[in-house]
């Protein structure tokens, strides 16, 4: 692979990171970096559909939200020790939790996914909003879990060997699931599946027309493409300690979209550059100004613009010219 | 007498006040060149659109080796050995000529629910692909579509529909646009293929037409008004009326 020894670096400077941070004095910057890397994978999958798939799904955030409300509510049953309707138990091990927010977020993608892939552009665009919207009220009415309030997570989950109560290890835990996801996808992407959504994105009626049936694929890629975000909600409800149904507001959505958009639609570290770009914004703007989506406008315009692949379409021309 | 390869019956199909197929009935045989031909806007894309699965059909049914196939999704049919090439042309403009027909040979071979092993370099997709742009002689293989000419494209279209090994070819005007050089070599190619597979080919080009057709279909405002052998066709007073009179004085 001729991107082989840049990746390196990149991912030895993420390995290395909270040790520059304690060394700078700024250990809350490893937080930061934690749900930088939970929203790249969010963003990473939401790319899956949308930058190789071309299904522009409104509704990602849904998903992350699932994620985390598994999380949130296999805690909360494992605190009370009630089992969730009498029969299943709570529990507070991430190799437990982090399946089943994956599974949740899957079939909850596979069923709106087969509802909503019938339609193509606009109306694809407007029913996974719809569905995200139902999600949103859905969690503000279940009082149980909290209603709008959301619900805390005391203690984050155990796993054997770690103690992700040190943000440094939950911070590695994550990198660890941001890197396999990466990979995963990678693969993926070139793929025969790979090459069908490609197509599917390019020009949907060939596809057609060379014999693929092409709802089923998409609607495999709309799942798997859920089923990561689920996981990135499930490892952000143990950074955050907290779960609300914000997690899967609209708002939400945006944002993941934004940061596909603003780091490379297409692109396998794209969307990771976006969400670091974004959530760094965030953090520098909302440091000097409480509007700082003020001025993330004109930024997005700009990208729009004048860098239609983004951060790394940026990158990969000046790395061609010098 | 022989089945049919392809045999529609009474087929309509109305958009708006307009009739663009109206009252259709046609056979191909195994293995003929069938020509469908007519002047523009006579219904000849739309026809083919409801043959393909695309468009539904109002009344009528589409009957493909004795299999009633009028309610089939457009990849089943295309499983069942029923290829179409695309007037406008209908490609993976990011991706180069090989890589398109490496992905039609993919969707000959099976499922593509593979996830993990890298297409791009498989050779089990690549050598068919690359036989098949030998085989309609489009040179530039690993340009992408983007940049290829609008006759390589038309070629790149030929050699999609071949990679589904089809049964029958339903070829849209494969010839329009094309220069004369061009026109001449891709009536050689059609020309080669005759036989291998039955072909339904629409197409302005009369002289390519005679060259070619077994048997010639006239389509006019919606109804087939007249099937014959070249001969018959040319001789058909009113196709001459309709059509021939008005194409061949430009
Ligand atoms: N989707 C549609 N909605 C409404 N009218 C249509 C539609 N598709 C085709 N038509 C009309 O139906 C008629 C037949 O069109 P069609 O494209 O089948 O003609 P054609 O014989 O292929 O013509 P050409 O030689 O120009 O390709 C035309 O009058 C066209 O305007
Ligand atoms: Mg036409």
């Amino acid at each position: 692979m001729r991107n082989a020894l840049p990746l390196a670096v990149l991912l030895a400077g993420a390995i290395a990171l909270p040790w520059a941070a304690e060394a700078l004095g700024q250990p809350a910057t490893i937080g930061l970096a934690t749900r930088i890397l939970c929203l790249g994978i969010a963003a990473a999958s939401l790319n899956l559909i949308l930058g190789h798939g071309g299904m522009v799904s409104f509704g990602h955030a849904l998903y992350y939200g699932l994620g985390a409300y598994t999380v949130g509510i296999l805690w909360e049953h494992f605190r009370l020790g009630e089992p969730i309707f009498g029969v299943i138990p709570g529990s507070n091990e991430l190799l437990v939790t982090l399946p089943i927010a994956m599974l949740v977020a899957g079939v909850a993608a596979a069923v709106i996914g087969a509802l909503s892939l019938r339609t193509s552009g606009v109306q694809f665009i407007m029913i996974t909003l719809a569905f995200a919207q139902m999600g949103f009220f859905l969690f503000v009415g279940l009082k149980a879990y909290g209603g709008d309030d959301g619900l805390l997570v005391r203690r984050r989950n155990l796993v054997p060997g770690l103690d992700l109560r040190q943000p440094d290890q939950l911070y590695w835990l994550c990198l660890g699931f941001l890197v396999a996801w990466l990979f995963l996808q990678w693969r993926i992407v070139g793929s025969r599946f790979g090459r069908v959504l490609e197509g599917i994105r390019q020009n949907e009626r060939r596809m057609a027309a060379i014999g693929i049936a092409t709802y089923r694929y998409k609607l495999a890629g709309f799942v798997i493409a859920g089923m990561g975000c689920g996981l990135a909600g499930a490892l952000t409800a143990n950074e955050l300690r907290f779960v609300s149904p914000d997690l899967m507001a609209w708002q939400k959505s945006g944002e993941i979209m934004v940061m596909v958009i603003l780091g490379g639609v297409g692109t396998l570290l794209g969307p990771v550059v976006g969400a670091a770009a974004l959530v760094g914004m965030e953090y520098v703007l909302g440091g000097i100004t409480e509007n700082w989506q003020f001025f993330l406008g004109p930024i997005l315009l700009a990208v729009v613009l004048w860098a239609p692949g983004g951060i790394m379409g940026l990158l990969g021309r000046g790395a061609r010219r010098g | 007498m022989v089945e049919p390869v392809l045999r529609v019956q009474g087929l309509r199909k109305r958009f708006g006040g307009l009739a663009a197929t109206d009252d259709v009935s046609l056979e191909v045989r195994p293995g003929e060149l069938h020509a469908l031909i007519g002047p523009n806007g006579a219904g000849k894309t739309t026809l083919i659109g409801q043959l393909t699965g695309e468009i539904t059909p109002d009344a009528g049914q589409v009957v493909f080796c004795g299999e009633d196939i009028t309610r089939l999704s457009v990849a089943a049919r295309v499983k069942r050995g029923l290829a179409r090439s695309f007037q406008i042309v209908q490609l993976l403009d990011d991706d180069t000529a090989e890589a398109n027909v490496a992905l039609a040979v993919q969707a000959r071979a099976g499922h593509s629910f593979r996830f993990w092993r890298a297409a791009g370099r498989d050779a089990a997709l690549l050598e068919p692909a690359r036989a098949l742009l030998e085989q309609v002689g489009l040179a530039r293989h690993d340009t992408r579509v983007a940049d290829l000419s609008h006759g390589e494209r038309k070629l790149l279209e030929l050699a999609m529909a071949l990679a589904a090994r089809p049964i029958l070819l339903l070829l849209d005007e494969p010839m329009a646009g094309l220069g004369a050089a061009e026109s001449l070599a891709m009536t050689e190619t059609l020309r080669a293929l005759k036989g291998s597979v039955a072909i339904l080919l629409i197409e302005h080009d009369m002289e390519a037409v005679f060259a070619l057709a077994d048997r010639i279909t006239v389509l006019v405002y919606g109804r087939a008004i007249a099937t014959g052998t070249a001969e018959e066709i040319r001789a058909n007073p009113a196709v001459q009326d309709a059509y021939l009179a008005e194409e061949s004085s430009p």
